[in-house]
């Protein structure tokens, strides 16, 4: 029980960080890697969810869950890079301009 | 026994089917997104009939049956998205065979590869939307919403210019930052409650701290994607920058669609667990939606900016339903003034955003200033954009008045007399931004701007969802017989003896 509640910790403390990143760095490669990572800790805490239980065998549906999760997070970083390489191309700067909304 | 058809199956493969084929044959994307925009009627009617005559529906996709197999259900909130998804996924699929048509003058250099990508992704989006209204289990939900972020970041991107590749890639930051808070919700479900079936998370929500944190995070994941104010910003230049259609689809249907996951975690999930001072809160962020979404359309100087400003303050007010919902009695009356005020946005957005469309494909811009006398050479769309704005604004008899007319009576009999002088306002508001961009386009001018020739499709489709909106005033009970069924509230739609 309390590996998994340390690895649910090491969990939150991922997604905590990059959603400090995600919000602090302006750099569009930064802001991609904090998504990244943010998602690497969900993952980890699902992870660890399974192994709640250490006597019994550990529960498949949260594996399913981040087999499924890491499906989608390559994808979306692909776009998110491919998407990052037109900014550069159009604006010449790795950054998104900052007014612009309001 | 008749054998039931697994209509919901259906409806979620067609297009997806149709996506990935317009995807290998793309010079035939035209023809595939029509024959799937026509395919889905008779699986949607089919899916009306079925609930219409036994209630909710259940599906086991494959057999398999939860939690490793994925399973379906429609409920009359599902089939009403699902309605409004066709209606304006029909208009926008012939909007855009007129926009994209091969032939077609006043595009730019990218107009190749519009087309070429246009539609599979479009019809992915669609195949995202479906999936999404039909899903049993907050899992399978944020998969759908990923891929619907995904394909909505793309079809953006598609504009081609600085600024439309801009807007995509904070619309992507801020869509993967709302659903990965969504999916640690999930996984908090999970770990309090061992499931991650809707209608069994239902029964075991307990006040916990667990809870607590996984409500906090869904939604604020999921405000962030509706463009709740203040986390909106990303939605002006996302919606004003995408293709005409595309616009289009993100005001209408794509916002709509997290926000029908808010009203059905908060009404069916987390009913007995949230406390009236969240619900306050989200209310009093859409009364500040309303007003600042109102004061910048006031603002704009382009005319897409101007409607994708005014999608920011319609949206506050779908988020007035969960304070409105906590008075006395006035649960359902709350919730169906939210679902007719979806529905009659959706279609009367739609409208706008085709007619601001073909304005700026006729003219090659949208300043409002330069629009002047623009009614003298597009009367159909100006007329469409016309009716919209009376939806919009909620004069009677449209669509708009009789949601709007819902939340306010709910205000009232709930004593919660406040949230009623908003609603008047907002309502004021809105008729002064669009009066704005009416008295230069009405406008009577001897020397009419020149403008390209216009597609017919492009404006009967803006036309025909100007006349939808409209005409949901009219039609009666249909809409509130088909989303009573399986409806998490009861009680009457309108209260009388009002204060």
């Amino acid at each position: 029980m309390s590996v998994s509640i340390l690895y649910s910790l090491v969990g939150s403390v991922l997604f905590s960080l990059g959603f400090y990143s995600l919000i602090a760095y302006a750099h569009l490669l930064r802001k991609i890697l904090a998504i990244n990572i943010m998602g690497s800790g969900v993952f980890l805490i699902l992870v660890s969810l399974a192994y709640r239980w250490p006597e019994t065998s550990p529960d498949p549906v949260p594996h399913a869950m981040v087999l499924t999760g890491l499906v989608v997070a390559v994808s979306a970083t692909a776009l998110a890079l491919a998407l990052a390489c037109r900014v550069q191309e159009t604006t010449s700067s790795a950054q998104l301009p900052e007014d612009e909304s309001d | 026994m008749v054998p039931v058809i697994a209509w919901p199956v259906w409806i979620i493969f067609l297009p997806l089917v149709s996506g990935i084929l317009a995807f290998l044959f793309h010079r035939r994307g035209a023809q595939l997104g029509i024959i799937t925009a026509l395919g889905l009627v008779p699986a949607l009617s089919g899916l009306t009939w079925q609930l219409l005559g036994n209630g909710p529906q259940h599906y086991t996709v494959g057999g398999w049956g939860a939690p490793l197999g994925i399973d379906l259900f429609a409920d009359g909130l599902s089939v009403i998205m699902l309605a409004m998804t066709a209606l304006v996924g029909i208009g926008t699929t012939f909007y855009a065979t007129g926009y994209y048509s091969p032939n077609g003058e006043g595009k730019g250099k990218h107009h190749h590869q519009d087309l070429a990508l246009f539609w599979p992704l479009w019809l992915l989006l669609w195949a995202a939307l479906n999936g999404l209204f039909l899903s049993a289990d907050v899992f399978n939900i944020y998969v759908a919403l990923e891929l619907l972020g995904v394909s909505a970041v793309a079809l953006v991107a598609l504009a081609g210019g600085p600024s439309a590749v801009d807007a995509a890639m904070r619309y992507l930051l801020v869509g993967l930052l709302g659903s990965l808070s969504y999916l640690l919700g999930v996984a908090l479900l999970y770990f309090a409650y061992g499931t991650l079936s809707l209608g069994l998370l239902a029964q075991s929500m307990t006040s916990s701290p667990a809870s607590f944190a996984a409500i906090t995070l869904m939604t604020a994941g999921l405000a962030m994607k509706t463009a709740l104010f203040p986390l909106h910003f990303w939605l002006p230049p996302a919606h004003a920058n995408a293709p005409a259609p595309v616009s289009t689809v993100l005001s209408a249907l794509v916002v709509k669609a997290s926000f029908y996951l808010l009203l059905r975690l908060w009404f069916q999930v987390f009913i007995n667990v949230v406390t009236p001072s969240v619900a306050h809160l989200l209310g009093i962020l859409g009364v500040a939606a309303i007003f600042w979404g109102s004061v910048q359309a006031l603002l704009a100087q382009r005319l897409k900016l101007l409607v994708a400003y005014s999608t920011v303050a319609q949206v506050g007010y779908l988020f007035l339903v969960f304070p409105l919902a906590q008075g006395k009695g006035t649960g359902f009356g709350a919730w169906s003034g939210v679902i007719y005020f979806i529905l009659s946005h959706a279609c009367a957005k739609g409208a706008t955003f085709f007619a601001a469309g073909t304005v700026l494909y006729g003219f090659g811009h949208d300043r409002i200033e330069d629009l002047v006398g623009v009614a003298q050479r597009m009367p159909v769309t100006m007329f469409a954009f016309a009716i919209a704005a009376i939806s919009i604004i909620g004069l009677p008899p449209s669509g708009g008045f009789i949601a709007k007319w819902l939340l306010l009576n709910s205000a009232l009999a709930g004593g919660q007399w406040w949230w009623a002088i908003v609603i008047l306002l907002g309502g004021l508001l809105t008729a002064a931004y669009k009066f704005r961009f009416f008295s230069r386009a009405f406008r009577y001018v001897e020397e009419v701007p020149t403008c390209h020739p216009i597609p017919w499709t492009m404006e009967l489709t803006a036309l025909t969802l100007g006349l939808v909106a409209m005409g949901l005033g009219i039609i009666g009970t249909l809409p509130f017989e088909i989303f009573q069924i399986g409806a998490p509230v009861i009680g009457p739609v309108l209260i009388g003896g009002m204060p």
